[in-house]
């Protein structure tokens, strides 16, 4: 495409003062941001033109619905751009949606991101191992122990250190009580944005039981820098058996609860049935992982096929959907939750005894008491918080299962105690990506559903 | 810790047969992981390939800068170059990755694109370019993603002006 452009950045120069037309043209022209007037659109630059109506949308051309075959009239054949966000309620964020109307059916849309954007992948580098997971936990703040887990496993295969089978099955343990948080705080959201409210009290009422939990455990609710490279930064508190077991009861509980108010509700299935279907192959080709993934059907979990820590010591079914639209991916949800819990109840039964970190010296500091009486402990003390760990040079790449999909890490060591490269594979970065595809064809009363129905973190999209 | 381990001389992870064969280029084995050394040219045509052989999904593209590390280790017949872009296939019927690292020159920083191969790397490449200057030829739309449009600089690289723009972090000092 190329348009006719006529260059405007001479005009006003030089006009004269007493000529009224040309006040009022140097006025209209004159500003400091250059020319203001209005002019036709196919006079806009190119690129400009790009930019403003959202570029090249994301579906491929070949893709774009013809307009003349849905069965609606739309009277002079125009489309409609419509900007959503980046600060409506619904977008679970910064995430900003342009989408094409004909009507009121979305014909293409662009998630335009990067209002979050904090570049951590930077600081990752400017940070030691020992400081890092601090900084990769911010990313995903719905889950942040999966972003600790997937980080420190990659600095852990670095090193080629052994981790005690205990700090393992805690490391399992946090994780699904973070999945269960997550998944929660997933269905309370997407129940506000369909406007049940009640859902969103419940999904956080559910949530605060396990921050509780981590408070006592990490000392924090948010970000807690719990899992690191070596272990755990902690013994999990006195009784935790009896909190988890209070934890998993009342969730297992009001999880009827949920289906109760939510997923026999006529209300809610009309909403979500048969609402933004995508087929499995086209999920697969556009790399999208999690939830979202199963819920058409793919039984693709990395817990299961490509297991971590003691994933394949335990007993959980991968659930799946069949039709692949905002129903299913709300049901694997909630199911994703029982199978949590069944985790949850394996790991009471089977947690090993022993420590709770590795104990090797230039990775995990020596305990406080030792500290006091050695000498040696605090030279390894000092030396581990100063410079802190050096990995041999190396790269590698290390993915979970979060709740949103593969989380992965990629590490690249130089040798020195800083990583010379940090970069994380967001799953909700990469599922943005099947967004404009399950929209295409749909009314846009159904894309605030299906967008909550994707569940992305936009922590983790813009880093 | 030294910096020298060679991860060449590591024992094989996996029976190398088919896929061995299919890629054909320079293989390391790192950490356990199958890493092929792809030529920039040869590179869109291996994903193909692989693609057919079934690794049906690109898990993960980035983009990374060796300014400060330019002699790392790396398989015979490999020219280092400044940049690599780094690409992880996935497989889900074997349930195995394989990881591609193509040098990129620093004075002609442009590879072919794999949108048409898996449309998943959109993103990921629209990031590796925002990030580090790297070019997909044939990406549909090759523009910043996540740093505003008119930025300038691609802050990753190893050599981008940190703190150059001025932060004031407390109350300017006063008079006294």
């Amino acid at each position: 495409m190329t348009i006719e452009y006529e260059d405007r950045s001479q005009k006003g120069a030089g006009v004269d003062l007493d000529a009224p037309d040309e006040v009022e043209e140097r006025l209209k022209a004159e500003t400091s941001e250059g020319p203001q007037e209005l002019v036709p659109l196919d006079r806009t630059d190119p690129r400009e033109l790009a930019i403003e109506t959202g570029g090249v949308l994301r579906v491929p051309e070949s893709m774009v619905l013809d307009p003349d075959a849905r069965d609606v009239s739309f009277g002079d054949g125009d489309t409609m751009i419509l900007n959503l966000g980046p600060q409506h309620p619904s977008t679970h964020g910064v995430l900003r949606m342009m989408v094409e109307l004909q009507g009121e059916t979305v014909l293409r849309s662009k998630p335009v991101i990067g209002y979050l954007h904090t570049g951590m992948e930077k600081t990752g580098e400017a940070l030691t191992y020992v400081q890092g997971a601090t900084n990769v936990t911010r990313m995903d703040y719905l889950s942040p122990l999966p972003n600790e887990l997937v980080y420190s496993l990659a600095v852990e295969k670095l090193l080629g250190v052994e981790i005690p089978p205990r700090a393992t099955w805690i490391r399992m343990l946090m994780c699904e009580l973070n999945r269960i948080s997550s998944h929660v705080t997933w269905a309370a959201t997407n129940g506000l944005d369909l406007a049940a409210t009640t859902m969103m009290i419940f999904g956080f009422r559910e949530r605060d039981l396990v921050l509780q939990f981590f408070e006592k455990t990490t000392g924090l609710r948010m970000n807690h820098n719990y899992i690191r490279p070596g272990g755990v930064a902690a013994e999990l508190p006195d009784g935790w058996e009896d909190d988890v077991e209070v934890i998993v009861d009342t969730v297992g509980a009001r999880l009827n609860d949920y289906d109760e108010l939510i997923t026999g509700q006529p209300i809610f299935r009309e909403r979500t049935e048969g609402v933004g279907v995508i087929p499995p192959d086209l999920l697969v080709a556009l790399s999208a992982t999690g939830p979202l993934l199963r819920a058409s059907g793919v039984p693709w979990d990395l817990r299961r096929s490509m297991p971590y820590l003691a994933y394949d010591e335990v007993d959980f079914d991968v659930i799946v959907g069949t039709v692949g639209d905002t129903f299913d991916r709300y049901a694997v949800r909630l199911n994703e939750i029982r199978e949590s819990i069944k985790i949850i109840r394996q790991i009471l039964e089977k947690m090993p005894a022993g420590d709770y970190r590795a104990q090797d010296k230039k990775v995990t500091p020596p305990p406080r008491a030792r500290i006091d009486e050695s000498m040696e402990a605090l030279i390894h003390h000092f030396k581990l918080f100063t410079s802190g760990i050096e990995p041999p040079a190396g790269e590698t790449y290390v993915a979970v299962e979060s709740p949103r999909g593969e989380l992965g890490c990629y590490l690249v060591s130089d040798g020195t105690n800083r990583p010379m490269r940090m970069h994380i594979r967001a799953p909700s970065f990469v599922n943005l990506q099947s967004v404009p595809a399950m929209l295409r064809g749909g009314l846009i009363a159904d894309m605030i559903a299906i967008l909550s129905s994707v569940d992305p973190v936009l922590g983790e999209v813009d880093r | 810790m030294t910096a020298d381990r060679s991860f060449a001389a590591a024992p094989r992870a996996l029976p190398h047969d088919e896929i061995d064969e299919l890629v054909g280029v320079p293989y390391q084995n790192s950490l356990g992981d199958d890493v092929y050394f792809p030529s920039r040219d040869g590179y869109v045509e291996i994903c193909e390939a692989l693609k057919r052989a079934g690794f049906a999904t690109c898990r993960d593209l980035c983009g990374v800068d060796y300014l400060t590390n330019p002699g790392r280790a790396l398989p015979d017949g490999v020219t280092p170059q400044r940049f690599e872009v780094v690409v992880v296939l996935l497989s889900h019927q074997r349930a195995r990755q394989v990881r591609l690292r193509v040098m990129v020159p620093e004075d002609d920083p442009v590879v072919g694109t794999l949108f048409s191969v898996f449309p998943g790397t959109e993103n990921m490449e629209r990031e590796a370019y925002d990030m580090f200057g790297i070019r997909f030829d044939g990406h549909p739309d090759p523009t910043r993603i996540l740093m505003p449009e008119e930025w300038e600089g691609h802050p990753l690289r190893r050599d981008y002006g940190m703190g150059r723009v001025p932060v004031q972090f407390k109350e300017a000092p006063g008079p006294r």
